[in-house]
């Protein structure tokens, strides 16, 4: 399970951490009236995808991608299932942890309890990674239905977007523990809005002037990007697994950073 | 001589922006150019190689293309969230129509004040975006005055209606269905991006009612410079949405509203 995984990977700030299911089950109350929302999430990538194929994929055509030619919305596609993945855990880890933590109170009142500042990293991460599962599946499944993957290792999407996803929650959330207000949360439009265009999913990276070239494989949805593709194209290489330990790197600082940040937060 | 009403409340809304405007650049402002940048610049190059792709849209470069077709969007996004969130808000979160009403204006002075407050909005967004297309030379044109006007127009063909809306609603969970289902889907099929030719006929049937594409077509006849007769049907449809809406949010601000 992704939980023991997790704590099994930073063990030291989260060593006390026993009872993060309780904060997952919370949520799963919380959204029970909240599935409708959930469902309609199938749209998004279906309306993105549909307006790629007789839009843009019409006018730019086929692609040279590494020598091969790609159809557009078959390059596009991939992407945005990563952009989504990220969307969704920076949305979660952002906007509704700030929520929780400064005006709900809701982080008060679970130290209140035997639980941990630890607890509550991991069980909001572990949330957000479970959404996640369930866009990126129907993602997938949009991807398969309209004919955009070439190769079965499309069911490696799914994971691979929770990969993104934990990256991108952790750092979110260690990064909400930092802000001041809601006129902070700008910068977190300023730093996704950026990367979902700019890394390489609009276009390949041989397209960029070369110094841009090395920020864009700086970013981290830019590795992600990089993982569906090879998904949905089949062609996982030795850049896979350099792709992957940047992720799970980026998500094990933050989720080190915000249960450390959470501790001073709330723990007089 | 005593301000009229309306305007005692667009004050109201411009003395609360002096502190809020910097929460709203990102989206009226940074989104678009970035749009700009990623579909204009990066795509563009990938379309502009294309002769065929080319003569689709009308044998300009794409930014060309694009540019006045996201001005009219970014202002359809900026009019769609001043008519929601904030009018739910001001009906029941913060309560500011009850106050204002407490005072000698009524709720026809609040529609009037609403409606100046969308044509403001809009005008920021389309200005801000119509600077930032002086500096490409594929987009500098004398007549991206008329896109700004144009922008502000589609501006009020959404704002008006869904502020209407929005007084008759009760959910705020609606909105993002308005979002998904409304807005997002005109962003990317209503002729902003590429013509609406390319669509399959029924769609292409929406298409042509949506106020969106009227929005569009006229920012980007302005723009290029080949505005035609056809632009009196695209401000009459715009316009047509405008008094509609108007007539009835005239209807749901009193019955939302009294006492």
């Amino acid at each position: 399970m992704n939980v023991a995984l997790v704590s099994r990977i930073v063990p030291v700030q989260l060593r006390e951490s026993r009872r993060a299911h309780h904060m997952v089950e919370r949520s799963m109350v919380v959204y029970r009236r909240g599935w409708v929302m959930i469902v309609s999430g199938f749209f998004e990538p279906l309306f993105y995808l549909l307006s790629i194929r007789v839009g843009a994929g019409k006018l730019v055509g086929d692609l040279d991608v590494g020598g091969q030619m790609v159809d557009y919305a078959t390059f596009v596609a991939p992407a945005l299932l990563a952009a989504s993945a990220m969307n969704g855990a920076v949305i979660d880890s952002t906007f509704n942890v700030f929520h929780k933590l400064r005006y709900a109170k809701t982080y008060d009142a679970v130290l209140a309890t035997p639980m941990t500042p630890g607890d509550i990293a991991l069980g909001e991460i572990a949330w957000a990674l479970i959404r996640g599962v369930i866009y990126a599946t129907t993602f997938a499944v949009v991807i398969v239905v309209m004919g955009l993957a070439d190769s079965p290792w499309i069911v490696a999407a799914v994971p691979i977007a929770v990969l993104i996803g934990f990256a991108f929650a952790g750092v979110g959330m260690a990064v909400t523990t930092y802000m001041r207000g809601w006129a902070d949360f700008e910068f977190v439009f300023l730093a996704t809005m950026p990367m979902f265009l700019f890394s390489g999913s609009f276009f390949p990276l041989s397209r960029y002037p070369h110094a841009l070239r090395v920020i864009v494989q700086l970013t981290p949805l830019y590795h992600g990007v990089e993982l569906e593709r090879a998904a949905a194209s089949g062609r996982f290489g030795a850049g896979s697994f350099v792709d992957a330990a940047y992720l799970l790197a980026l998500g094990a600082v933050g989720l080190v950073v915000a249960a450390r940040r959470i501790e001073r937060l709330l723990r007089p | 001589m005593t301000t009229p009403m309306p305007l005692r409340i667009f004050e109201h809304q411009l003395v609360a922006y002096r502190r809020l405007w910097r929460g709203t650049v990102v989206v009226s402002f940074a989104q678009p150019v970035l749009f700009l940048l990623a579909f204009g610049v990066g795509i563009g190059a990938l379309i502009d190689e294309d002769v065929a792709a080319s003569r689709r849209i009308g044998d300009v470069p794409y930014l060309a293309f694009v540019a006045p077709g996201l001005l009219a969007s970014a202002c359809m996004v900026t009019a769609t969230v001043e008519s929601t969130w904030p009018v739910m808000s001001a009906i029941k979160w913060s309560r500011q129509y009850h106050g204002m009403l407490a005072s000698p204006l009524t709720s026809t002075d609040l529609v009037h004040g609403q409606v100046l407050w969308i044509a403001f909005r809009s005008m920021i967004t389309a200005v801000a975006v119509g600077l930032v297309l002086i500096f490409p030379d594929d987009t500098r044109s004398v007549g991206l005055f008329g896109s700004v006007l144009a922008g502000v127009l589609t501006g009020l063909a959404f704002g008006v209606p869904i502020t209407a809306w929005t007084a008759s609603v009760d959910r705020e969970n609606l909105f993002f269905g308005l979002q998904r289902f409304v807005v997002t889907p005109m962003y990317l099929f209503a002729g902003a991006m590429f013509p609406i030719s390319q669509l399959p006929r029924p769609f292409r049937a929406i298409a042509y009612v949506t106020p969106l594409y009227h929005g569009v077509e006229l920012s980007r006849g302005f723009a290029l410079g080949t505005i035609d007769s056809a632009a009196f049907v695209h401000v009459a449809v715009l316009s047509a949405f405008v008094v509609v809406g108007y007539l009835w949010a005239r209807r749901t601000y009193p019955r939302r509203l009294s006492p």
